[in-house]
Parts: C-alpha cells; structure tokens; sequence
C-alpha cells in the first residue's frame, strides 16, 4: 500500500474516491509535519463540447449539452437556452418560465436525494456505500430512493425522460403537460414533503467536523423566490452583476494538474457555489416551512461548515417539495407549449442553479443562427480551488491521523462539494506523500 | 460463475456523462431486490467497496479517448467473463466522437489554454473497437427496463431479450401519430433501434436517434425524404452526427451530405 521514495519521502495510494461522478485523483505532499501542496487533480477525459458546438445550429445545444452530464441534463438544457435566447433578444412568457422551474424541480429533487441518501450520508454513517448502510438502515435507504423515484416522476412527467429529457426545445417545451397530469403527481410529491422533513430531521443528527471557511459564497439571486432556473448574480462581498457580465468577473485558467478548468472571482482567492452559497445568500427567500426546518436542523442564516452542506441540501429539498406543489396547484392548461426563438446575430448570456451551482453558458451566433463560440462553466470547476483549500485546512487540522482515517477525511470533504467530476471528471486515488 | 456465492458485478466508466450508470441508480424498485441476486463487486459511482476480479457481469460506459484508457479497457476485459456495453457512448463512440470528423489539435486549443498538459486521443472509439464484446445495450441514455432485462438474462445465463426493429414499430404499437406523415416532422425514427418506446413522436417531435442504427437501416432513403421536407444537407448532415455519429450507416450518411471541403483540392 505504500512505498519509500528515493529522496526519503513516503508516497502512499489509499484508495478510490467514490460515489462522485467523473475520474479524478487527489494528491496531498507533507514534508516535516506541514502541508506543503494539495492538488485535486481531474482527469476525465476531456469532452471537448465547446469545441464541437461551432458550427452547429442555434437550436442544438439543449440536446447536445446535455449530455455533458446525466445528473443535471436539465441544469444544461436550461442554462444552454436563456443564453441563446438571450442572443436572440427573446424572453419567454412566464408560464413556459414557470413549466421550466417545474421540470428543474425534478432535477433537484432527483440528484439531491442521490447525493444526500446514496452518496453522502454513507460518510456519516461509516459505510462504503448505500447498498451496505441498507442492512442496518433499511427504511433510511428506502426513504432515500422514494424521494429519488418522484424527482425522477416529475422529470419523466414533464421532460418525457429523467436522463436527458427529450422534451426541452428553445423557447419552451415540444408539449405541455397537462393540469390532469399534474395532479396525479400531487400525493408523490405530499408523501416527498414529508419525506424532505425527514431527511432534515436524520442529517441534523449527523457528526460534523469542526470547520468554518471563510470563502466568498456565489449564488444567482432573482427577484422573486429561491434561485433555481433565473437570476442575476450576487456575491457575499456585496458585489452584485448581472449575468452578461459574468466572464467580466470571473476569470478560467488552465493548471497543468487537471483537466477542469478553474476560475476565480474578480482576480481574488477561492469562491463557492452551490448550496451553501445559495443558502446564505437567499435564505431570506426561503418558504416559512423550509426556514423552519432549518432552524430545527440546528442551521443559523449563513452557513460556512463545508460538511453541513448536507443539512443544506435537505432543507433545499424541503424548499423545492414545497415549490414544485406549489406550481402544480396554480397551473392551468391552454399554455402554448413554446414561442418562436428566430436566429439573428449577436452574443447571448445564460445561468441557473444547477443542484451543484452555477452553470454558465455564453454563445455567440451569426445571423443565419450558425454557433460560431461557445463557453461553459460548470459548477465544479468553479469549487475546484476552494475543495483545494478545504483539503489543506483539514490536513492541517488533522496531520496525525493515520493515512487511512485522513484519506476518508479528505474523500468526505470532496463530496461535501457534490463535485461533478464528468462536469468538470470516477477514480480519485489519493496519493500522500510524507517527508 | 463464482462457486456457490453470487455472481459479481462491475460497472465501469470511461469518457461519458454517467448517465447510463445513472439508469442502474434509476432502478429505485428494482435496486435492493438486484442487489440480493447479484454481488455488487466494483461501482465507484454507488460504493467505496471493491471486490477484487474476475466478475461475472462487467457493464461498461463510455468510449476510449486517451492511451490510457485503450490500456485500461483491456484490462477490465481481462477481468470480466462477461463485457456488455451500455449506451450510445460505449457501443459508437458517442457524442465525443464528433471530434473523428474535425482537427483535435484545434479542438484542444479551442477549450484549453494549455493544450499540451492534456493527453487524447484524435479519435473517440466504441468499446468494441479495441475488445471482444458480448452485448451492446443501445441508447442515449439507456432504457432502464431494458438493462434489467439485460441483467437478469446474464444472471440467468440466456441472451437478452432486445428488440432490433426501428423505432417506428414501436411508434406503431403505442398507437402514436407519426409526426413526419400527419405534420412534416424530420424524424430518424425509421432508421434508429427502438427500445425508448417512441418517446420522441408521443412527445411531439421527431426522433433524433439517440438509441443509433437499427439493423439494417435505410439511410439514404430517409435523407432523401429529409431533403424533400425541406432540409437542406447541411441540416441532414447534422441530423446523422449526433450522439451516434461513428456508428457506420450514421457516419456514412453524414460524410454523403458534408459540403466538399474546398482546401483539400488537390492536396
Ligand atoms: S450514452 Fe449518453 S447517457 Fe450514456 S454515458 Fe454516453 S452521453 Fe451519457
Ligand atoms: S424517439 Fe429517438 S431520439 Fe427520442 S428517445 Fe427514442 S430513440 Fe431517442
């Protein structure tokens, strides 16, 4: 398992990182007991999407991008078509606005329980996997897929698939579902309520390390409501943007280390998406049942503990259960499924929260609608460095444990982030390396 | 089969997007029942446990797109008794293999700042290009009902049960209207494998042929009616190079409607 290096050093292989999507490998260097470099290193195969989207039409990528991922096909699609139809100066009604949170809600749904149930509370519960914390927690399993299986309902309901919906077109849907549809959802989604309120209730009595970072939090933030599929941009330093500036302020590089891109914020140090960055900055915004369930699940309004981002999550869920019944009590039927998106020139700009973040997309079109570029940037690639930084804080904090224990700790760590590593890379080896 | 204990089963991954991994975590029904049946030995996306190889069942997703993935696919057959492909990655290339058609040194320099700390390969290939393969399950993503059916069959030790028709019998048999007859819909649903249960058409718009070429697929007649709803060949091109763009009848169909590239002339 391990192995001296010539020069005195210990390099030691300890594992995989499982249960996050994509490959990737963590290696951590100590030299005289202090942490000399941590780097995540992402080697999924790169993709090459941005590339292969010139040339195509600028009614392409809903379908195309979403196979970037198949936890959030939705978050792509979605992001993929505010930008162009951002280009093409079109704004959709707000019934096909409304229909798109709905179909996200089933995204949500889907992978938050995927990761809180099958993915994360593993960690907690000090099992390799869902499948063997099942022996002993049979009905927290269960309760686990339950709330996947109406995620996946809804998306099914109202994307025609939960992987890669067939339904998602520029400027709208191909077919609108129905009230009577809708309706039969309704208990599902009840019996999920109940079942997030739960969820809340389990993960709140989980163990949580001792850690408090101080990153600048990075969230879309709309008028009105929790931020899932609209939004302009808004940072815990105050600074506020709407989302056309947004490769104004943060920049991607390229480190020699990964294959994911990172980014930084207006040139300063790491920033987070996702659910604790959402939480905290638009915990205002919450339904009373979810800010109440977040105060029984021992949350305060901001929340800076990487590990409790699985409290977040629930309390995400509860918020998303409560806006999807929502939506379904005041639909209507007679919506036209989609408006015309016609091609003209320009540059369009589109975000929306995926599960795991902020996902940017930016395309620039010609008149007859030919993509001539394309940018993306996906929530994991934003979090890279400051999943970096939060590795480094707990091998600091926890250089004496045994390099089995601090492997775990560090995997515990990445999943905190929910990375989607095909978004940005399946094999984490952890590699440390004593000296 | 491992003596007396329960067959193992692998799930590996190379360049794809998870997704028909994904289908297997999909199966909330199904899930704890197929766990008692089969010895999940080595699934990274569900467990940190690893039983070592060989496996009964190995399910594989996504192409070869680096070296070390052409070393690494030969390794996991090495290992595996039985290798079954899972999705329009893994069975075609998938979408990544669009960059067979263009330049990947461009291709490289278009996404990264620094193309030379990346190692790939100019050509994404199916799984079978490079192992022996003993069943490729279609679709982007695949249909759920059909990998249990793919599962349960190796566990019982018969040939999967998969039909091989287009998706326009399925079409037929949901008693869907056909959009390209009733409203002039472009639709791949005559040359792609059913097994998505005509979603697409129920859903009002045509097939773009995820699943990829059924068996003996009619290419040239269908873009032939393509042109003739009004797409030009740029458009059928397009509609050919998709998520199952390597496949042969799609990749050749698609190279008969590409604009001759002047530059080439005479070089
Ligand atoms: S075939 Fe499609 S769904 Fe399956 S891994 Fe590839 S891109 Fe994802
Ligand atoms: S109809 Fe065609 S494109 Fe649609 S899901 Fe089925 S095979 Fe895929």
């Amino acid at each position: 398992m391990s192995h001296k290096l010539t020069d005195g050093g210990q390099v030691l292989h300890v594992g995989t990182l499982a249960r996050v999507e994509g490959e990737g490998a963590m290696h951590i260097e100590i030299k005289d007991g202090r942490v000399k470099q941590v780097q995540l290193r992402i080697f999924e195969p790169p993709r090459f999407y941005e590339a292969f989207l010139r040339g195509r039409a600028w009614t392409e990528p809903p379908d195309i991008t979403a196979r970037i991922c198949g936890i959030c096909p939705v978050a792509y699609q979605f992001s993929s078509c505010l930008a162009i139809e951002d280009a093409c100066g079109v704004v959709v009604p707000d019934a096909i606005r409304t229909m798109r949170r709905l179909l996200y809600c089933g995204e949500w749904i889907e992978s938050h329980a995927l990761h809180i149930y099958l993915l994360h509370a593993p960690d907690f519960l000090g099992y390799p996997g869902a499948i063997e914390m099942a022996k002993d927690f049979g009905p927290v399993v269960e309760r686990g897929l339950r709330l996947k299986k109406v995620g996946n309902q809804l998306m099914t309901l109202v994307g025609g698939r939960s992987v890669h919906p067939v339904n998602v077109r520029l400027g709208g849907f191909y077919r609108m579902p129905t009230v009577a549809e809708l309706h039969g959802l309704r208990p599902a989604l009840e019996r999920g309520l109940e079942d997030a309120l739960e969820t809340v209730r389990l993960v709140s009595t989980f163990d949580f390390p001792d850690m408090e970072q101080p990153w600048t939090y990075l969230s879309l933030r709309p008028e009105h409501g929790y931020p899932i599929e609209s939004g302009d941009v808004v940072t815990s330093d105050g600074t506020a943007f709407d989302v056309r500036d947004f490769t104004a302020h943060i920049k991607e590089f390229h480190v020699p280390h990964s294959n994911a891109l990172h980014a930084s914020l207006d040139g300063g140090g790491p920033y987070v998406v996702g659910p604790l960055a959402r939480y905290t900055l638009n915990h205002d915004r919450l339904s009373p049942l979810a800010r109440e369930a977040a105060r029984e699940g021992g949350l305060d309004v901001t929340c800076r503990n990487p590990f409790k981002s699985i409290i977040v999550r629930a309390v995400e869920l509860v918020e998303i259960f409560v806006e999807a019944i929502r939506i379904i009590d005041a639909w209507q039927d007679g919506v036209a499924p989609s408006v015309p998106v016609p091609a003209r020139a320009g540059e369009g700009f589109g975000a929306t929260e995926a599960p795991r973040g902020v996902l940017f997309h930016r395309y620039r079109l010609d008149a007859d609608g030919t993509i001539l570029d394309a940018q993306i940037v996906p929530p994991t690639s934003q979090n890279q460095p400051s999943i970096e930084a939060d590795l480094r804080t707990l091998v600091e904090q926890w250089i004496e444990l045994s390099d089995h224990d601090l492997s775990h700790r560090c995997e515990h760590a990445i999943r905190n982030y929910d990375p989607c590593i095909s978004c940005a890379t399946h094999f984490l080896d952890l590699t440390v390396e004593r000296s | 089969m491992t003596t007396g204990a329960l067959p193992t089963l692998a799930v590996w991954k190379f360049a794809s997007c998870d997704g028909c991994q994904l289908t297997l975590l999909n199966c909330e029904d199904e899930l704890m029942a197929l766990a008692g049946q089969v010895q999940i030995a080595y699934f990274p996306e569900a467990t940190r446990a690893v039983v070592e190889g060989p496996y009964d069942v190995s399910l594989v997703e996504g192409s070869v797109t680096t070296p070390d993935e052409i070393e690494r696919i030969g390794q996991v057959r090495a290992m595996s008794r039985t290798l079954v492909t899972i999705g329009a990655c893994a069975t075609s290339g998938g979408i990544q293999a669009l960059r067979n058609f263009g330049d990947i040194a461009e291709f490289r320099s278009v996404v990264y700042a620094h193309p030379e700390y990346l190692s790939t390969l100019a050509r994404s290939t199916p799984i079978s290009a490079h192992v022996s393969v003993d069943f490729e399950l279609r679709g982007c993503p695949i249909d759920k009902h059909q990998l249990l059916e793919v599962l349960s069959a190796y566990i019982q030790r018969r040939r999967p049960r998969i039909p091989t028709t287009s998706v326009c019998v399925e079409c037929k048999r949901r008693g869907a209207v056909c959009v390209a007859v009733a409203h002039g819909t472009p639709c791949l649903g005559p040359v792609t494998q059913a097994g998505c249960g005509a979603l697409c058409p129920a859903f009002a718009r045509g097939c773009y042929g995820c699943f990829g070429p059924q068996d003996t697929p009619n290419t040239s007649s269908l873009a032939d009616r393509l042109l003739a709803l009004g797409m030009d060949d740029d458009q059928v091109m397009r509609i050919y190079r998709t998520f199952n763009a390597a496949s042969e009848p799609f990749r050749r169909e698609s190279e008969r409607h590409e604009a001759p590239q002047p530059e080439e002339v005479g070089s």
